[in-house]
């Protein structure tokens, strides 16, 4: 038997009818290991985000969940446009996602300033095939 | 306390074993076992949703006995405000008040009252509080949702009493006062539309000991007290009224709206509120400076143990209160139940974490992964024949150990397919050697 744990969930382009499933199937899941609350909640905000960010900009892809005894890792893996200026896109207000998607109340460049807030280690590795999105939540 | 006082029980002679309350618990909280329901006590929260929906009335309420008033010298009756909602052609709230007084009680004191209370304290300590949106303490049901799943959000419930806490205490006071008598020789009973409600004084959460003696369902006194409206009598009401807004607190969204809140949400449905505490405890509405969460649809009114329809009993609530004259709460009658702090919770609500699979970390990600594999294996039909409420929920009874595989009836439907084929070979084999 492994240490940890590891779970990977499919996320669709443009799927907005299951938006929030895949955060909320981790945060059950972190529920039931017996994981403190506070750090639940951090890693459910940072994994809404990422999970939005990827049904909304990329073609779509994999987000991956592991858990050992001292931390949690997301690894969100798409393909699509990727993030043309990853400096830009890291300031609070700053949002390329179209005028469609904003009147749906997404959109509101908060998205990787909240992941960012809320984890304890991000990796960004993005080009035009795709983005690489790396988090890290210690568990103390 | 480890185990707690629970008032939804199973009338096992009524249970059929059927799945209607295993799919419909909010809280995964009951299994069909050997053809009867069985409550696993940590995880209930006494909404009574099961209570709503089983078809046999197996599931029931434990509320104190009539007798119980007899218990002590002086006797008072707190009704819920859902209580006036239940009758036709009532003229006013002072015939149950009457009517109540003819039961046997030398007292009523409105629950209402203790709401204008509560409204009137609610805007104080609003002002004072950061974690937003705050959260009413006033359903219990909700109370204990929020333990038991929702442990972030614990530190956004308000701190204070509900209205019938607070109604217990000003009931007794002021009759002890008014009568010179020992607050030790009166019984303050409280007239619930909810079981919560009667787990809350049972065994109560941010308070040591409630001051309420004992709590009686609206259904089951609701005959007694029609008989005694329909008396001719001349109604006389002594002493002051609740206000409007005290009786509004019946309906979902009065309490924010007697509280004088514009920037509130109100949710009634325990499914809804679900959803919209996820929310909460993702941030999302950090905007929001008040949340008002009602387990029962339509809020108090729909309680699982009234009698009449909450639509119904909402409108007759409305027109009855045309009548009341003082519309809003008296907050100089709240001043010095505010300033003793005996509008206040005086423990903290403990978190009762039930979502856990095992103490220790590593084993519980083992065991998550058996789940993982066991519900791979399942058909995925979540028909609870198994008597767990769906596939996923059986996979982690399983690894809990609390269930089998063969109590899959498509599992079982394989295992027999299997067996008669192996039989069918052994026959023809032997038939070859013969």
């Amino acid at each position: 038997m492994s240490s940890g744990y590891k779970e990977s969930f499919s996320i669709v382009a443009g799927d907005f009818a299951s938006a929030g499933e895949v955060s909320a199937r981790i945060k059950s899941i972190l529920r039931m290991i017996g994981i403190d609350p506070a750090i639940i909640r951090r890693v459910s905000i940072a994994a809404y985000e990422a999970e939005l960010n990827m049904i909304i900009h990329s073609f779509g892809g994999e987000m991956t969940l592991k858990i050992d005894s001292g931390s949690i890792h997301i690894d969100c893996v798409d393909t699509g446009p990727g993030i043309e200026d990853i400096e830009m896109a890291m300031k609070e207000g700053f949002s390329t996602a179209s005028p469609d998607i904003q009147m749906m109340g997404f959109g509101a460049g908060m998205g990787l300033p909240n992941i960012k807030k809320n984890s304890d280690e991000m990796e960004i590795r993005s080009d035009p095939g795709g983005t690489h999105l790396h988090l890290k939540f210690n568990i103390v | 306390m480890n185990t707690y006082f629970h008032s939804v029980r199973l009338d096992r002679d009524k249970c059929k074993g059927c799945t209607n309350c295993i799919k419909h618990c909010p809280t995964e909280a009951i299994r069909v076992c050997n053809g009867k329901a069985q409550i696993i006590p940590e995880r209930c929260i006494d909404c009574g949703e099961c209570i709503r929906i089983c078809p046999y009335h197996a599931k029931i309420a434990y509320t104190d006995p009539f007798s119980d008033i007899g218990r002590f010298k002086y006797k008072i009756a707190l009704p819920a405000p859902t209580l006036y909602g239940q009758f036709k052609n009532l003229s006013s709230i002072g015939r149950v008040v009457m009517g109540l007084r003819l039961m046997g009680f030398d007292d009523v004191y409105e629950v209402a009252r203790g709401a204008d209370i509560v409204s009137c304290a609610i805007r104080e300590r609003l002002a004072c509080k950061d974690n937003l949106p705050v959260i009413s303490s006033a359903c219990p049901a909700i109370v204990r949702l929020i333990q038991v799943r929702f442990p972030n959000l614990i530190n956004n419930i308000i701190d204070l009493k509900s209205p019938m806490e607070v109604a217990a205490i000003a009931a007794k006071r002021e009759f002890a006062q008014k009568h010179g008598v020992n607050e030790s020789d009166i019984g303050a009973f409280f007239i619930t539309p909810c079981p919560a409600k009667v787990t809350s004084i049972k065994n109560p959460d941010g308070i040591e000991k409630s001051r309420v003696d004992g709590a009686f369902s609206v259904i089951d006194i609701y005959g007694l007290l029609a008989s005694q409206l329909k008396k001719p009598g001349v109604v006389t009401i002594e002493g002051p009224t609740a206000s409007v807004y005290g009786v509004g607190w019946a309906n979902s969204g009065g309490e924010a709206i007697a509280a004088g809140i514009q920037n509130y949400l109100a949710v009634d449905g325990i499914v809804n509120v679900i959803k919209v505490l996820e929310e909460i405890e993702n941030m999302k509405l950090s905007d929001l400076q008040f949340f008002e969460g009602l387990a029962c649809p339509g809020g108090c009114v729909g309680g699982p143990l009234t009698f009449e329809n909450p639509f119904v009993a909402r409108a007759r609530i409305r027109a009855l209160s045309s009548k009341i004259k003082n519309a809003e709460p008296s907050c100089e009658y709240a001043r010095p139940y505010i300033d003793d702090g005996s509008v206040l919770l005086s423990q903290p609500i403990e978190a009762r974490p039930v979502m856990k699979i095992d103490g220790d970390m590593l084993t519980a990600m083992r065991k998550l992964e058996q789940i993982e594999e066991i519900t791979a294996r399942l058909p995925g039909l979540d028909c609870g024949s198994c008597g767990s409420p769906s596939c996923r929920a059986m996979a982690e009874d399983i690894v809990r150990g609390d269930a089998k595989e063969i109590d899959c009836i498509f599992k079982l439907r394989d295992k027999v397919t299997s067996l008669a084929e192996q039989m069918v070979e052994l026959i023809g084999r032997d038939k070859k050697e013969k």
